[in-house]
């Protein structure tokens, strides 16, 4: 019995309760990203924003949380009612099992898993599902047609993202995540980061993390002047935020996922002394909101795309030059380090 | 050579860069927004708020129920019953009613009023969380009169000029 708790029942109880801590502060962490992104778009727009609940409206995602909970759900009459409740589910389960594996400081992930990348690149693939189900489960013609649409944009973004990430992974021989931050320290602080070598791949892997959570200017599927919410059309309440919390946890995943790419992770930006007696979790954290500052900032400052402009810059542009990088990579560091 | 330019151009986001600094320049700027319940924004003398009976120095109502502002009403808003007043049997209104739900704030009644009673003063802020509570009667036009008549005194003032 002592033997089935040192080897099973400890590490078992030790990982599920890293999982509860890590979904908490992951959630209040959202809730302060949420009202940032309002914040700073209505900064743009010489707006104040949500700034009445609380100081500075710090609390105004919790309000919104509770007016959530309050608010009565509808199940259209039409639709199929077990999967427009799982629809939901689905999404923001999804979104947030893949923090399983982000390591947030050396050896602060959950799951410290060899092939952590493939798992990330996996789940967050499987993410379509939740929108797929949503707008088909609806049955309404704006939730399907959203659907449809989000479908062709995240497995396009998904195929140049994929070929972005084995560059990365070409640099730093590893799938792992943890070893992959590790390949960035190369005594040269904020240089030795994947982003100078390797920024054209940077900038593309940037403006694919746009487009694969749906954001603005690619936020085709629920283009307000087209397609009302999209494939939220039909939902409200609770599945709702569910939907905005996936979403966003989305976007804050891959955030993170750039940083340990081409960040650093929780690297000092300087590998001397003021900088490194900061923890490195720090270091994650201002990395990752540097990362969706910008993102924010997209969306205040770059108009929608259309459509097919959206279609040709993922399978003509994108995919053409990350295609050629891989290929460009790979024989630089074959005669870097065999020679010819 | 152009479309070199242009590819590097579109290559480097150099559009991109430039409009982000724009939008920094906007992201530091003042705001435009009034802070709204802490702050308020200047009101003309002649701004249409809502109503108010006022009262002469003494403390006699103005109205005479002459139903001038009853008639011009064009929503028809207005409900007035007359009749001799007990003490001194001057003509008075016994009712005095505002469908405040069915006004459309025009300001006929104000300008057909011969003796200033009915006026629209300067407060915007009377929502209510029910409907019953913005059919208004005689006595709720006369306590906003006796709340507001200073605001309201200042701004006739101010307007008689141009009249």
């Amino acid at each position: 019995m002592a033997e089935f708790w040192t080897s099973y029942g400890w590490p078992t109880a030790l990982t599920i309760v890293h999982s509860l801590v890590t979904i908490v502060v992951l959630l209040v962490f959202i809730a302060f990203v949420l009202l940032a992104d309002r914040k700073i778009w209505a900064a743009v727009q010489m707006r104040r924003g949500p700034n009445v609940v609380g100081p500075f409206g710090l609390w105004q995602s919790f309000a919104d949380l509770l007016k959530f909970f309050f608010k009565e759900f509808i199940i259209p009459a039409g639709s199929n009612k077990g999967l427009f409740v799982i629809a939901p589910i689905i999404t923001a389960g999804l979104a947030i099992s893949a923090w399983a594996v982000i390591p947030v400081a050396e050896g602060w992930a959950v799951a410290d898993i060899n092939v952590g990348i493939l798992y990330v690149f996996a789940i967050s693939s499987l993410e379509v599902y939740g929108v797929i189900i949503a707008g088909w489960a609806s049955n309404s013609k704006y939730a399907f047609l959203s659907a449809l649409r989000s479908a062709a944009q995240m497995v396009s973004y998904e195929v140049s993202i994929g070929f972005v990430i084995i560059t990365v992974l070409l640099c730093a021989g590893s799938l792992n995540l943890t070893e992959i931050v590790l390949a960035q320290d190369r005594g040269l602080g904020l240089f030795g980061w994947y982003w100078l070598p390797l920024f054209p791949m940077f900038v593309i892997f940037f403006i694919s993390l746009l487009a694969e959570t749906n954001r603005p200017p690619f936020d085709l599927l629920e283009a307000e002047s087209e397609l009302v919410a999209g494939y939220m059309v039909e939902y409200s309440s609770t599945p709702y935020m569910l939907f905005m919390l996936g979403e966003y946890v989305a976007i804050i995943l891959l955030c993170s996922l750039g940083t340990i790419l081409f960040l650093g992770g929780w690297l000092p930006p300087a590998p001397f002394a003021p900088f490194t007696w900061i923890p490195g979790v720090i270091w994650f954290v201002l990395k990752v909101c540097a990362l969706f500052f910008l993102v924010s900032m997209v969306k205040a400052f770059v108009p929608r795309y259309r459509y097919d402009q959206l279609m040709r810059l993922g399978w003509k542009v994108f995919l053409p030059i990350s295609l050629a990088a891989v290929l460009v990579v790979a024989v630089v560091l074959r005669v870097w380090q065999h020679g010819i | 050579m152009t479309r070199f330019a242009q590819a590097a151009k579109s290559l480097l986001l150099l559009e991109f860069v430039s409009a982000f600094w724009l939008a920094m320049k906007y992201f530091v700027a003042p705001k435009a927004t009034l802070n709204y319940p802490y702050e308020k924004g200047p009101l003309s003398p002649r701004f249409r708020g809502q109503h108010a009976l006022r009262r002469y120095p003494n403390g006699e109502e103005r109205c005479i129920a002459c139903k001038l502002c009853e008639a011009i009403c064009p929503a028809q808003a207005i409900t007035i019953e007359a009749g001799p007043r007990r003490n001194d049997g001057t003509r008075r209104t016994t009712r005095y009613d505002i469908d405040m739900v069915k006004c459309i704030y025009c300001g006929f009644c104000q300008e057909a009023c011969p003796v200033e009673a009915i006026v629209e003063g300067p407060n915007f802020e009377f929502a209510t969380e029910t409907r019953e509570e913005l059919y208004y009667d005689k006595a709720r036009l006369l306590s906003n009169g006796d709340r507001w008549e200073r605001e309201i005194a200042k701004n006739i003032e101010l307007d008689s000029a141009y009249r």
